[in-house]
């Protein structure tokens, strides 16, 4: 480093700058976090809706390390949803009710299950892919209706969990201590990931989908490296998937939903993807939105649908980068007028 | 024997009728991909559409069945029109991800459209007196309809076959389909045969939706997306762009998919997934795709 920076014009000094202080922290990547812990105290009401958008946050993230990092399209992310879901309930329905457990076996089932359908599955491409990642999740939804006596078909199982460490019960009622475990397992799942696309690894996945020859051309083992990031989303789903039900204490055949596919990919799309940040922001608006439409136009005609079919066709058409994007370019603006 | 005899001939009987509708379906989008290479998620939505337009002529105007079908043809065709020239157009060197999700937005915006004109409930029509009731074949009695249904397939799949390799309308679109560089260089004007051939695979999909109508039990909002996976995998299979293809990945999932749900009721629907997987694993490039 000291080389390239000893080499000098001031054009790469401020390349290798930007390089060795671009995964420094910013001072704004406090904000979402004391917005989470301002919510819990500021609207005690709407703690329901904030531990699922954290949760969908969490989900949204696992999918944009490959959709927006990585560049594999899937349509199919709930697979891994679903299945880290089912394992942490049939656990907790089977006498094995500590969350944390059940969260650590729901990422090791989840990664199981992404290395094995990855391995294969990211041998294609392009429309190949996004039909077998489909089919793989619509599968694993008629199996999950086939067996109801393990999953509980369509009413699904109920199940209480044991208190973390032996101390803190999840409350399935105010959402008081389980906002705040969901908060925490966002937090320090986040910082695993935000390491990770920080990492030369996450550089690589850029490259990769950027340009997936040259990648190969320079030695990278792409399949090898898409299969790594398909486990690692995977795993992070899974643990998304299993806080979903342990905060509910139920879990039905809907965890495996191809619509939720359809929606977590909306929301990083309407976040920005490939920018952590783009999952927040998708999310939070996602499920926002969602509430406001069946709060003042109510659910009883597709009016959800109508809105999110016309945001979704007005963001790919001129906001491609998503709101993060829209906020970026507003700050640049900001930035030129000030100066 | 003739126990068995009935089975196998039910069996193909119906899942022929099933695979004829699910290639006229789908071929267009087949061409869509293949020619555009666009990947149309809301085909789906026009076939919807037919459907919509059939039940309505038939229920509400007492149009004869036939006429209403070409009625839906026609005017998904030319609705589908300003859809290429206007929208999608602006994505066919967009990356695949932003023609998903716009189409996937038209999809909700279709459905939300449709539920709100004919509600969410599933619309049968009356079928005309020379299609109800069942046919003895000798061997076996069949409805009608299904029988119906093969004959109208096989004939649409012929014209499409003589329209595509015997006339010069059909050899600028293999042209173009096969390169298109070299298409225009030939003097063939490529924006032109998408825009035709992308209405005449959306009235098509109009026509097998109107057709679709007593086979899949009605037509309902959800049908945009409860079959889209379904055209989306006979058209991997297939292989892009490849009719042939399309048609004989038509056929088999066709027949393997009613044979699955006929021999294990509980789980059948779960056997045309896992013989597509197995599929595209072996040739990802589908069955009659080049490499």
């Amino acid at each position: 480093m000291t080389a390239i920076t000893g080499a000098d014009t001031a054009a790469t000094a401020e390349a290798v700058k930007f390089l060795q202080t671009r995964h420094r922290f910013h001072w704004a990547e406090v904000l979402p976090w004391v917005i989470a812990i301002a919510v819990f105290y500021l609207l005690p009401g709407y703690r329901l809706l904030a531990t699922q958008i954290l949760v969908m946050i969490l989900f949204a993230l696992s999918l944009d390390l490959i959709v927006g990092y990585a560049g594999i399209i899937s349509l199919g992310h709930t697979a891994f949803f679903g299945t880290g879901a089912y394992i942490t309930a049939l656990l907790a329905a089977n006498n094995i009710p500590d969350p944390l457990i059940g969260l650590v076996a729901a990422a090791i089932g989840a990664a199981v299950l992404g290395f094995l359908s990855g391995w294969v599955l990211l041998r294609t491409a392009g429309l190949t892919l996004l039909v077998l990642t489909m089919a793989v999740t619509i599968m694993l939804g008629e199996l999950a209706n086939d067996f109801d006596e393990i999953t509980g078909g369509f009413d699904g199982i109920n199940f209480t969990n044991s208190e973390i460490f032996g101390l803190i019960e999840i409350d399935q009622l105010w959402y008081t201590s389980s906002y705040i475990y969901v908060l925490v397992v966002l937090f320090l799942s986040f910082l695993l990931i935000r390491t990770i696309v920080h990492a030369p690894f996450g550089r690589m996945l850029i490259g990769i989908r950027e340009n997936t020859k040259r990648m190969s051309a320079i030695g990278t083992p792409v399949h090898q490296r898409q299969v790594l990031v398909y486990v690692i989303s995977a795993a992070i789903a899974g643990i998304a998937g299993a806080l979903w039900v342990q905060v509910q204490g139920n879990v039905t055949t809907g965890v495996y939903a191809f619509e939720l596919s359809g929606d977590v990919l909306i929301m990083i799309i309407l976040g920005g993807t490939g920018r952590l940040y783009g999952a927040f922001i998708g999310a939070t608006v996602f499920k926002i939105l969602e509430s406001l439409t069946e709060q003042i136009l109510g659910t009883n005609q597709p009016y959800w649908q109508l809105t999110i079919g016309i945001v979704l066709i007005l963001t790919v058409l001129f906001a491609r980068r998503g709101l993060y994007g829209i906020f970026e370019d507003i700050g640049e603006k900001w930035k030129d007028r000030s100066q | 024997m003739s126990s068995f005899l009935n089975e196998i001939s039910t069996v193909l009987v119906f899942g022929l009728a099933y695979a004829m509708l699910l290639f006229i379906i789908s071929v267009g989008l087949s061409i869509t991909m293949g020619l555009m290479g666009f990947a149309n998620l809301a085909h789906g939505s026009f076939a919807m559409a037919g459907g919509y337009v059939t039940v309505t002529l038939v229920s509400q105007m007492n149009v004869p069945f036939a006429v209403a079908l070409l009625i839906a043809f026609i005017v998904v065709a030319f609705l589908s029109i300003p859809f290429e020239r206007f929208l999608y157009r602006h994505l066919y060197r967009r990356p695949e991800l932003d023609q998903v999700l716009l189409t996937i937005g038209l999809v909700f915006v279709s459905i939300a459209g449709v539920t709100f004109i004919w509600g969410p409930d599933p619309h049968l029509i009356l079928m005309p007196e020379y299609l109800q009731g069942s046919i003895n074949l000798g061997f076996n009695i069949f409805p009608k309809y299904r029988i119906f249904m093969i004959v109208a397939g096989a004939v649409i799949v012929a014209g499409l076959f003589y329209g595509l390799e015997r006339t010069s309308i059909g050899a600028k679109i293999r042209a173009a389909v096969d390169n298109r560089r070299m298409a225009e260089s030939c003097g063939i004007n490529t924006g032109r045969i998408f825009t035709w051939t992308f209405a005449l695979g959306s009235g098509m999909a109009a026509l097998g939706g109107g057709l679709g109508i007593q086979i899949l039990g009605g037509i309902k909002p959800v049908f945009a997306f409860e079959y889209l996976v379904i055209f989306l995998i006979v058209v991997a299979v297939g292989g892009l762009g490849n009719i042939r293809g399309t048609f004989f990945a038509a056929l088999i999932l066709g027949i393997i998919d009613f044979a699955g749900k006929f021999y294990f009721p509980e789980g059948g629907a779960f056997v045309i997934f896992a013989v597509t997987i197995l599929v595209l694993l072996i040739r990802p490039q589908g069955l009659f795709g080049k490499a």
